[in-house]
């Protein structure tokens, strides 16, 4: 609505969505979280996945949960009540969704109201929106300044990503960054994954990460531990990258196809054996 | 309940559509509202915007009929229905009936057309930017493409068999002239520029070739 003076208010509201589910939404929104506080900037994620809330298991902040986004949009609490500050990054928030109600219990305005009055305290909101292109999806996008679609190299979740880049479009919230995560180098140099430049050219909008497939993910959810402070993890590399591009930095795109000196050796070994 | 908007551009009206259900409030409360616009082109943001402002009286904007069909089609991307069962008042249905015979009027589309668009009209259909998988398109007429087209296309849609689809990689996950489907064969090599066409009850794409023109 009144959203002009975008210009005067200090944060910047990025939303996270997808259209499949399962491809890392929640993931890449820990983890962008947990890099922008990293680097000092003072970041809120709000999961609008209402009724299934995991964003705080995944940053490991679920048995501090008092308040949610229900609590405050329905006035049962304030706004600074329901905010979780994290153990290890101070400057990292949480607003956990409501587990015990619907999409239903929130409105678009309701989440254009909430946002505005965060920008004032934060410079980064970052709002993990559910699967799906119903009620959850237009209220996660409706206060976004940035959209970003997270998609894996696989045919179904391309398609879904085009078709919510279609609806951000129509809702004027474009254009829209891509994050393409999972990527298998492996896979892709036999032909057998798409390659980005394939998601690239059937998707035709600015690509912003791409996230390699990591074996950290996997423990480091399990733990509520976000990869991307992990200084080893590839994935967790990448997640920092998405992070300074979004802030304005020019930071390019590391090349997956580095497989250390020994796989290009063995590799070698292998086709030189054909 | 189906609300029907006068004469007048959208600022004038907005306003006044609000003030009318802000009186009728306690009445309306939970209610579905359809919105008859007429003539008006309303953007996304329009309609957007007052889908919230109905739903914070409560109210639930449910479809938008409209003569226009660029109206009709941002209400679509919104998930808003565009037709309704009850009987629509005449303006509507006389504006539906008039339409145009095909092959005399095109409309140009500048835009990519992503999964889950469905363009329709009754004349030509020209696209600068691809068609993407799971998009669609009908036309009375024939349909052009300045680039990919890889979604489902229908040309000649009331039954002209002379109608043709041409697009620089003519890929689409289904495709129609008339009555007649065909699919895309598997292609080797690069993409090039072609045109289906009917001949002999079959729909045949060839290669455009600028030696034998």
């Amino acid at each position: 609505m009144g959203n002009n003076g975008k210009g005067s208010m200090a944060g910047k509201v990025v939303t996270v969505t997808s259209g499949k589910g399962g491809v890392g939404k929640t993931t890449a929104t820990a983890n962008l979280g947990a890099a922008l506080a990293a680097g000092g900037d003072k970041v809120v994620c709000v999961d609008a996945d209402i009724g299934l809330r995991n964003l705080d298991v995944v940053l490991g902040l679920e048995n501090r949960i008092v308040y949610d986004l229900v609590d405050i949009i329905e006035g049962r609490c304030r706004l600074r009540q329901a905010l979780i500050r994290d153990k290890r990054l101070p400057e990292l928030f949480l607003i956990p969704a409501a587990q015990t109600r619907d999409k239903s219990a929130v409105s678009p305005s309701d989440m254009v109201r909430l946002c505005n009055e965060l920008r004032g305290e934060h410079d980064w909101i970052l709002i993990d929106s559910p699967a799906g292109i119903e009620r959850g999806f237009r209220n996660a996008i409706a206060p976004a300044d940035v959209v970003l679609v997270v998609t894996n190299p696989e045919v179904s979740a391309v398609r879904d990503a085009d078709r919510i880049i279609g609806l951000i479009e129509a809702e004027e919230k474009g254009p829209a960054l891509l994050v393409i995560n999972r990527i298998r180098p492996n896979m892709v140099r036999r032909g057998d994954m798409l390659s980005a430049e394939d998601v690239l050219e059937l998707l035709a909008v600015e690509l912003v990460g791409m996230v390699p497939e990591d074996e950290n993910i996997v423990t480091s959810t399990n733990r509520g531990m976000p990869v991307a402070l992990n200084g080893k993890s590839k994935a967790g590399q990448a997640f920092r990258n998405i992070a300074r591009r979004l802030k304005g930095e020019e930071v390019p795109f590391v090349d997956m196809d580095d497989e250390g000196f020994f796989g290009r050796i063995s590799r070698l070994i292998r086709s030189g054996g054909k | 309940m189906l609300v029907i908007l006068g004469e007048g551009n959208w600022d004038e009206l907005h306003p006044i559509l609000l003030e009318q259900l802000d009186q009728q409030a306690e009445f309306l409360r939970g209610a579905r509202l359809a919105l008859d616009v007429g003539n008006l082109i309303l953007k996304a943001v329009d309609l957007g915007q007052l889908r919230d402002q109905l739903s914070e009286r409560g109210l639930a904007l449910w479809a938008v009929l409209s003569s226009s069909p660029t109206t009709e089609q941002t209400a679509q991307t919104l998930g808003l229905a565009t037709r309704i069962a009850k009987p629509v008042p005449e303006r509507v249905t006389a504006s539906a009936a008039t339409s145009l015979k095909s092959g005399e009027q095109a409309v140009l589309v500048r835009r990519t057309l992503r999964s889950g668009f469905s363009l329709k009209h009754p004349g030509h259909i020209i696209i600068i930017g691809d068609v993407n998988p799971g998009a669609e398109i009908v036309a009375g007429g024939d349909v052009l493409v300045w680039g990919h087209l890889r979604g489902m296309v229908h040309a000649g849609a009331e039954g002209d068999e002379n109608a043709v689809v041409c697009a620089l990689d003519l890929a689409p996950t289904q495709l129609r002239i008339a009555g007649l489907i065909a699919t895309t064969p598997k292609r080797r090599g690069k993409p090039q520029p072609e045109t289906a066409r009917v001949m002999d009850g079959q729909v045949v794409a060839e290669p455009w070739n600028p030696k034998t023109r």
